[in-house]
């Protein structure tokens, strides 16, 4: 019996009436990791031996009792290293879980490997990896998209059930889309980042990776909800995110902002996404077009805001505490200097540049204060929007998943790749990208389904109105 | 209109302030790239923004709690990590003579 491509609460019957064991669960997962991802790459860590003990000692009562979760190499797990996929954290072992590894944990998961990533999350194919590049499950010359890849080629690649990654500008949905995974970032504050590494502490959110839009809301419903170590968690109640699916779409107004079908979307990806807009109307949904103003403005927003968080939180990263230290430094500044230089890679010096300059005297009010008032009216244009629907459809990516190598010379290029997605985070509402067709050359497509803040179940429910009518999530890689 | 700003960035001096060494090459490099990048952000200036005052975050207020201990890592938790300890201490190169 093939274990590894049931769904979680396929599994959970599995488990829970005795018909499978957590331990052979682990097996196979391993099995199948060892069959395929030597080709896509897309653990660093994996810890088979550990997951059968969790898994022995598994109570499959729980609502994640003996599943295993994949967890993104950002996330502190304790006892298991945490490299950011950088060198400057080589040889790091975590002293504490994240608070949403201890939601898992107290849920019955079985935490098993770390997955890949563009180093700190700053990338889009997961190219930046100090350890390597993941592949594409669908097509092993092209990328995962990123920076949460690792997870992405994992889940899609029936390499994992489900796996956490984490989304500051799109690192969820987009690879997610690029994957065939159904991939959401919650409202900013829903989930406790308590443990997460930080790379842009004002957009970064922990979200789920998994095959089927069920899957995505049991997980939120476990990692999500108030965290006294976190201040920007936000005290409120975790609705049962499953109860909100089945009720399809009927008497609910879908929003389509006219500024995400431009010019540069690839028509495969807008002919997929507008057929998918069809299949709303002809469920009965309400279809109104909406307009999003300051869209064309948030890549450049992002990219100010996103590196001057991101030179702050990384300062951290200085030889003294953990990680890796340049040998015979002559003095502490020279310490401070090699180590980084030695242990970052080029993206994130880049980002570190960047982020210093735009916070720098002089250029501050240039830059960054203008970026936080432009950021303020893509907020507004999108609480405007919200009063006239219930959520909004658009692509999660303007092209299927490119090569490898395309765009890694041309760091604007690469950028560009979360048109669609950045708008989301810069407004701290949620979003979840869920499979609507392929390519003609079989590359996967995804559409994105963006809710209002607190919005997580009305998104969920149109994610599954879609997905139950369509084929799209049952199909398998050629991996 | 906000004063143009410059869109050369002074690479070595910024990766001074940032505590990151550079080779030249990368200093070369990342001028190109950083000027292809703030060429790009400089749409933000047509935007007419004097009229917005920054909110802040609505949903956030201060949360206080009494100051009193709770369960936090051991020394040894938090030294396991350090490239340098002693004696329940980070060494660093000497700063002051």
């Amino acid at each position: 019996m093939d274990l590894t491509s049931l769904t979680i609460p396929e599994l959970r019957r599995k488990l829970s009436t005795g018909a499978a064991r957590p331990r052979e669960v682990v097996d196979q997962l391993a099995a199948r990791i060892a069959a395929v991802d030597p080709k896509l790459k897309a653990y660093l860590h994996l810890d088979a031996e550990k997951a059968r003990a969790a898994a022995d000692s598994a109570d499959t009562t729980l609502p994640l009792g003996g599943v295993p979760i994949a967890i993104k190499d950002v996330i502190n797990v304790q006892g298991d290293p945490c490299t950011c996929a950088s060198k400057i954290l080589q040889g790091y072992v975590a002293p504490y879980d994240a608070t949403v590894i201890t939601k898992l944990r107290e849920a019955g998961a079985v935490l098993f490997g770390r997955t890949n990533m563009d180093e700190f999350a700053m990338g889009s194919s997961t190219e930046n990896s100090s350890w390597g590049a993941t592949r594409n499950p669908w097509d092993l010359d092209r990328i995962p998209g990123g920076s949460s890849g690792g997870s992405a080629a994992a889940v899609g690649g029936h390499e994992a059930f489900a796996a956490l990654g984490t989304d500051t500008g799109g690192s969820i949905r987009q690879p997610a889309a690029l994957c065939s995974c159904v991939g959401v970032k919650p409202t900013y504050g829903r989930v406790s980042r308590y443990g997460l590494v930080a790379f842009a502490s004002s957009l970064d959110q922990i979200g789920a990776f998994t095959r089927t839009v069920e899957e995505s809301a049991l997980l939120l419903e476990i990692i999500a909800g108030h965290d006294p170590r976190d201040n920007t968690s936000i005290d409120r109640p975790v609705p049962k995110y499953t109860q909100s699916l089945g009720q399809g779409v009927k008497g609910l107004k879908l929003g389509v902002p006219k500024e995400y079908f431009i010019e540069g979307i690839d028509p495969e990806i807008e002919k997929s996404v507008r057929a998918a807009i069809d299949e709303y109307r002809s469920q009965g949904a309400e279809i109104v077009e909406v307009s999003l103003p300051h869209t064309k403005y948030a890549v450049a927003v992002y990219y100010i805001i996103a590196t001057a968080e991101c030179s702050a939180n990384l300062a951290r990263f200085d030889g003294v505490r953990y990680g890796k230290r340049a040998q015979h430094p002559k003095d502490i500044l020279d310490m401070y200097g090699r180590t980084r230089a030695e242990g970052f890679g080029a993206e994130v010096k880049r980002r570190i540049i960047l982020g210093t300059y735009v916070l720098s005297s002089g250029y501050y009010d240039a830059y960054y204060n203008r970026a936080q008032k432009v950021r303020q009216m893509i907020a507004e244009d999108f609480r405007l929007a919200f009063e006239q629907c219930d959520a909004l459809l658009t692509p999660t990516s303007p092209t299927a998943a490119f090569r490898l190598g395309e765009r890694t010379q041309d760091p604007l290029q690469m950028y560009l790749a979360d048109i669609f997605t950045i708008a989301v985070n810069l407004a701290g509402i949620c979003g979840v990208s869920i499979p609507c067709g392929f390519t003609s050359g079989k590359l996967p497509i995804g559409l994105q389904i963006i809710g209002p803040k607190w919005g997580e179940e009305t998104m969920f429910r149109v994610a599954h109105a879609f997905e139950q009518a369509t084929p799209w999530h049952k199909e398998k890689p050629p991996i | 209109m906000a004063e143009s700003p410059s869109t050369t960035v002074d690479v070595s001096y910024v990766a001074d302030l940032a505590r990151l060494r550079l080779s030249p090459e990368e200093i070369a490099t990342f001028q190109k790239q950083l000027g292809d990048v703030l060429g790009y952000v400089d749409q933000l200036r047509e935007v007419d923004v004097e009229h917005v005052s920054l909110l802040g975050e609505a949903d956030l207020k201060n949360r206080l709690r009494l100051d009193e201990l709770q369960p936090s890592l051991t020394p040894e938790q938090a030294l396991a990590n350090a490239p340098r300890q002693e004696n329940n201490l980070f060494v660093v190169p000497k700063m002051v003579e």
